[in-house]
């Protein structure tokens, strides 16, 4: 007989905490869409554990009623590390921002993603320091004025996909706050990946950086600046007229579907690619030049750390027998004092 | 001679050789950080250990992996004291010393005893090497050394050479066996069993068996030169030490914490997680435990530090027996999640194997100047229990009891080691693992939800009697909660930064950590109960300290010791047990962290004796410091 899991719904995995985000803040509609693809994953609840760095977004685990690690700055992957390594049977979420997980917590994210640790990864991307009141993040773009750049930035911009596919992520997708059905569809794809999933979501700060995602977000532009991706499927995209992606020879251009260019001639998606190559050349799209792909771009299969490491354990137990004390202890050089 | 000489099995003596005992001897080999005397000293402590002398040993190598060769920089020395009684320490004065080049023979002879042994390889005192280690004239010529010591000149790479000349190595790999020429000859000299080295030739290489080959000949090369050299007419024997009856092993202070880690996990029917970062003196406790995964041990070579501390919070909220080791420059850079741990109150463990510091340092010296770090290196109030280990084999036990000591009071817990500690020996008594006291963990229930399909508020912040938090774990139903580095609010755990909870939740959990006292062991001394001087050590510099205050007490001086096993809190007699005596000394591998402790806390003028040259304590220089303090 199979243990029939009792049905849980979004109002299981709310907690008793008062969120204090502010009023419209986006982080509320990626905690709205988490609720909703937590309970049709098949885990039992007690199974979930959420981990969090420092700033606004990781404050998440606290509105989330399962178990919960609100950390300190950065190091929420090498904490997830820790729990899944030891605990492989909990599904283990880490929820950081652009600022933790790009500026100070660079190195940890970076080694959780080469090693292919089985952690599902949402990076709330809002372009700004907001728990410290607005100052520019590693993702600001060039120029933008905030409270410690009041001359405008000089720093470049650092992109989180880039990073992600240079670390040999196994799971990279873009998700944004506003469309419901897009960011559900990605946390669930997220979700299901075996080894880490990482997802970058355009979040809106409302209070501090409000214009970032305008372009993105705007019903009367949005089509014409971001591109859907979809596997199998040739790079489409257009508010008005309908537009393509072509490569001519190693670069990427924009050409206007019909008079003679069909979608045959495009480029088309391959999300399961071995090569990083496409992946990371999507990654490479910004506004204004290019639209900017929402989707998945890179789902391949690879060996997962914390399987390793048990596999390894397993290995180990079934070549010597659990380990015997007395006979560690007994080893090598030993003598009789009478 | 020719290499049929050196194999003969029975060579004659040039002379009749007289034999002596001697109650104990302090050898040291020396030479380039490439010329195996690591090896040598470790071969020589374990055929003496197995022998059944009592032993202690004193590796001294360079922080470079290969500094240019010749060079004084480039001197690695292994020190070991065998004996015929107990022995704690390595002994002050070296009263044999092999020097296979002139730098090593600059940079050690200063601690050769007079009228001590002195074995020189003479085929490296060529002018290219005089110069190197700083000599104008060779000092084998000095008429001053010449009569100092007993010096015994050795080509002992010619020697070697033809030892094992026939086999069709090269030059290179021919000279690569002169250390165990020289081992051969220190064995001749101290009467030592070579077939334990035999064997472990045997096996160590036999996968090559022309460098097995060499490597023994080269062994019996050098015991055979002894044996019929006219140059030397006396061999020494060192009897067994009457130590306790029961089955031994040699241990480092490193291993003794892996397998006490690993030892302590099992005892709490736990797994271990180990996550650390490479750094001298403290990889190999990384590198034991990686070889045990059959004990169902996971290590985790993090990317940093502050990665390696972050996974074993991870690890410890999960439910494991999570541990971290380090030295000084990486416990810094994991003060912030050991902070957290603090703040999360989970229990893991943080082993600080001490080198000289601040900064870089000196990273295979010794150093006992991380005590206030340990107190003090994290922001806010921040207390943790701190342990100290006496000795290589102490590691092992003291590793257990703080193990219990986290998880019975939900807390990290430092433990302290020193690169003494840790890369020195000691012969250690095998325990019977049946006889090891389990640690009993207790993991709060599950609650199923009720009709209405919810559990019973979980309160992971109500404390039991010694002041601990409940460890509930993920997958646990019905215990779902969230922890994390903000203030919590007493009782149920919810963020909370109000006025009087901070205050509340601060004094909980130093009050948790002070009440420890009344669950460890009552401080002994050793000595009389009350007099005029009271020794207070901790850590490394046990051995020094007992032998140097047995040595006061055996001359009829109102001297006593405590010595330190658990700093903080400190057993809860000591303070009655400093107010018996009329002085306190304390002797620190500091500049004065444990006095400025013991005095702020017990009002009492405790003086220092600190040394800060990355060696441990020799015992005169503690007597020497309790006779003036005795006579003023």
């Amino acid at each position: 007989m199979t243990a029939t899991l009792p049905v849980l719904t979004p109002k299981d995995f709310a907690s008793d905490q008062e969120i204090r985000w502010c009023p419209r803040c986006g982080d509320y509609s990626i905690l709205a869409q988490m609720k909703k693809v937590l309970p049709t994953l098949g885990i039992p609840k007690e199974n979930f554990v959420f981990v969090s760095g420092i700033g606004c977004s990781s404050r998440f685990p606290y509105y989330v009623d399962t178990y919960g690690f609100h950390s300190i700055h950065g190091r929420a992957p090498a904490i997830a590390t820790g729990i899944k390594t030891s605990r492989p049977d909990l599904q283990v979420w880490v929820i950081t921002g652009d600022g933790d997980a790009l500026s100070i917590g660079g190195n940890h994210l970076m080694h959780m993603l080469r090693r292919n640790v089985n952690l599902k990864v949402i990076l709330f991307n809002n372009q700004i320091y907001g728990l410290t009141k607005g100052q520019y993040s590693p993702t600001s773009p060039v120029g933008v004025k905030t409270k410690s750049s009041p001359y405008g930035s000089v720093d470049n911009a650092l992109s989180p996909l880039c990073y992600a596919i240079g670390s040999e992520a196994t799971f990279v997708a873009r998700s944004i706050d506003v469309d419901i059905k897009h960011l559900t569809m990605v946390l669930e794809r997220a979700a299901q990946h075996q080894g880490t999933a990482f997802v970058e979501v355009y979040q809106d700060c409302n209070v501090f950086n409000h214009d970032a995602f305008l372009y993105a977000t705007d019903k009367n532009v949005k089509g014409d600046h971001i591109l859907y991706l979809e596997h199998g499927k040739p790079l489409t995209f257009g508010q008005t007229v309908k537009k393509g992606i072509r490569l001519n020879g190693a670069t990427p251009e924009v050409v206007d579907l019909g008079k003679g260019m069909s979608e045959d001639d495009l480029l088309f998606h391959d999300e399961k690619s071995a090569d990083p190559s496409l992946a990371f050349l999507l990654s490479r799209f910004k506004h204004p030049v290019f639209p900017e792909p929402l989707g998945i771009f890179r789902n391949v299969v690879a060996p997962v750390y914390d399987d390793q490491v048990n596999k390894q354990l397993e290995a180990e137990v079934a070549k010597k027998g659990t380990g015997d004390f007395d006979k560690l202890f007994h080893s090598g050089d030993t003598w009789v004092v009478e | 001679m020719s290499s049929t000489d050196v194999l003969s099995p029975e060579p004659t003596p040039a002379a009749p050789k007289r034999r002596e005992e001697r109650d104990s001897v302090v050898i040291r080999f020396c030479g380039d950080s490439g010329d195996g005397m690591q090896l040598v000293g470790t071969q020589f402590t374990n055929v003496s250990a197995s022998f059944g002398n009592d032993v202690s040993t004193l590796p001294d190598f360079p922080a470079e992996i290969r500094a240019p060769q010749g060079t004084l920089a480039g001197v690695s020395g292994f020190q070991l004291n065998f004996s015929s009684h107990d022995i704690f320490t390595p002994g002050d004065e070296v009263d044999t010393l092999v020097a296979m080049n002139p730098a090593a023979l600059k940079t050690n002879l200063p601690d050769l005893k007079r009228g001590g042994t002195l074995i020189v390889n003479t085929d490296e005192f060529d002018k290219g090497n005089l110069q190197k280690a700083g000599y104008a004239t060779s000092p084998l010529e000095d008429g001053d050394i010449l009569s100092k010591y007993q010096i015994h000149k050795v080509a002992m790479t010619r020697l070697n050479r033809d030892a094992v000349s026939g086999l069709g190595l090269s030059m290179k790999d021919q000279d690569r066996s002169r250390n165990l020429f020289a081992l051969g000859l220190v064995y001749w000299l101290y009467d030592r069993d070579r077939t334990p080295t035999e064997e472990w030739i045997q096996d160590k290489f036999k996968k090559k068996p022309d460098v097995v080959e060499a490597n023994l000949r080269a062994l019996r090369g050098g015991f055979n030169y002894g044996f019929s050299t006219e140059s030397f007419t006396t061999h020494y024997a060192v009897p067994k030490a009457k130590l306790a009856p029961g089955k031994y092993r040699k241990i480092t202070g490193n291993e003794a914490v892996a397998w006490g880690l690993a030892a302590a996990a099992r005892l709490a029917g736990k797994s271990l997680f180990f996550g650390g970062y490479p750094i001298t003196p403290a990889s190999d406790i990384l590198h034991t435990l990686s070889e045990l995964k059959h004990f169902g041990i996971r290590t985790f070579q993090a990317e940093d530090e502050i990665a390696a501390m972050a996974s074993v919070c991870g690890a410890a909220f999960a439910g494991e027996i999570a541990v971290t080791a380090s030295s000084g420059p990486g416990i810094c850079l994991k003060g912030e999640a050991m902070g957290l741990g603090v703040m999360t109150e989970l229990p893991m463990i943080i082993v600080n194997v001490q080198r000289g510091g601040p900064s870089t340092g000196l990273p295979t010296k010794t150093e006992q100047s991380d005590l206030l770090l340990s107190f003090y290196g994290r922001n806010g109030d921040s207390p943790v229990p701190i342990v100290a280990a006496s000795s290589p084999g102490d590691c092992f036990h003291l590793m257990i009891e703080a193990v219990r000591m986290a998880v019975d009071f939900m807390t990290p817990v430092v433990f302290l080691s020193d690169g003494y500690i840790a890369n020195g020996s000691e012969p250690w008594s095998i325990p019977n693992f049946a006889d090891l006291k389990p640690i009993e963990v207790k993991h709060p229930a599950g609650r199923p939800a009720d009709a209405e399909g919810t559990a019973d508020d979980f309160l992971p912040y109500l404390r039991n009697e010694k002041g601990a938090r409940p460890w509930a774990i993920p997958g646990t139903p019905g215990l779902e909660h969230r922890i994390g580095g903000l203030e919590k609010a007493d009782i149920t755990g919810n963020v909370d930064y109000s006025a009087n909870n901070h205050h509340k939740m601060v004094m909980n959990r130093i009050n948790k950590v002070a009440g420890i006292a009344n669950y460890i062991p009552l401080q002994t001394v050793e000595g009389p109960e009350s007099g005029k001087l009271l020794v207070i050590s901790w850590g490394g510099t046990f051995g020094a300290v007992r032998t140097a205050v047995q040595q006061s007490l055996k001359n009829g001086k109102s001297v006593a010791h405590a010595h330190l096993r658990y700093m903080n809190p400190f057993p809860k007699n000591l303070g009655e047990i400093v107010k018996r005596y009329e002085k306190v000394l304390i002797p620190e591998l500091n500049a004065g962290q444990l006095s400025l402790l013991i005095r702020g806390k017990f009002l009492v003028d405790a003086q220092g004796l600190n040394k800060l040259q990355g060696k441990p304590f020799l015992v005169s220089e503690v007597v020497r410091k309790i006779d003036e303090m005795l006579e003023s």
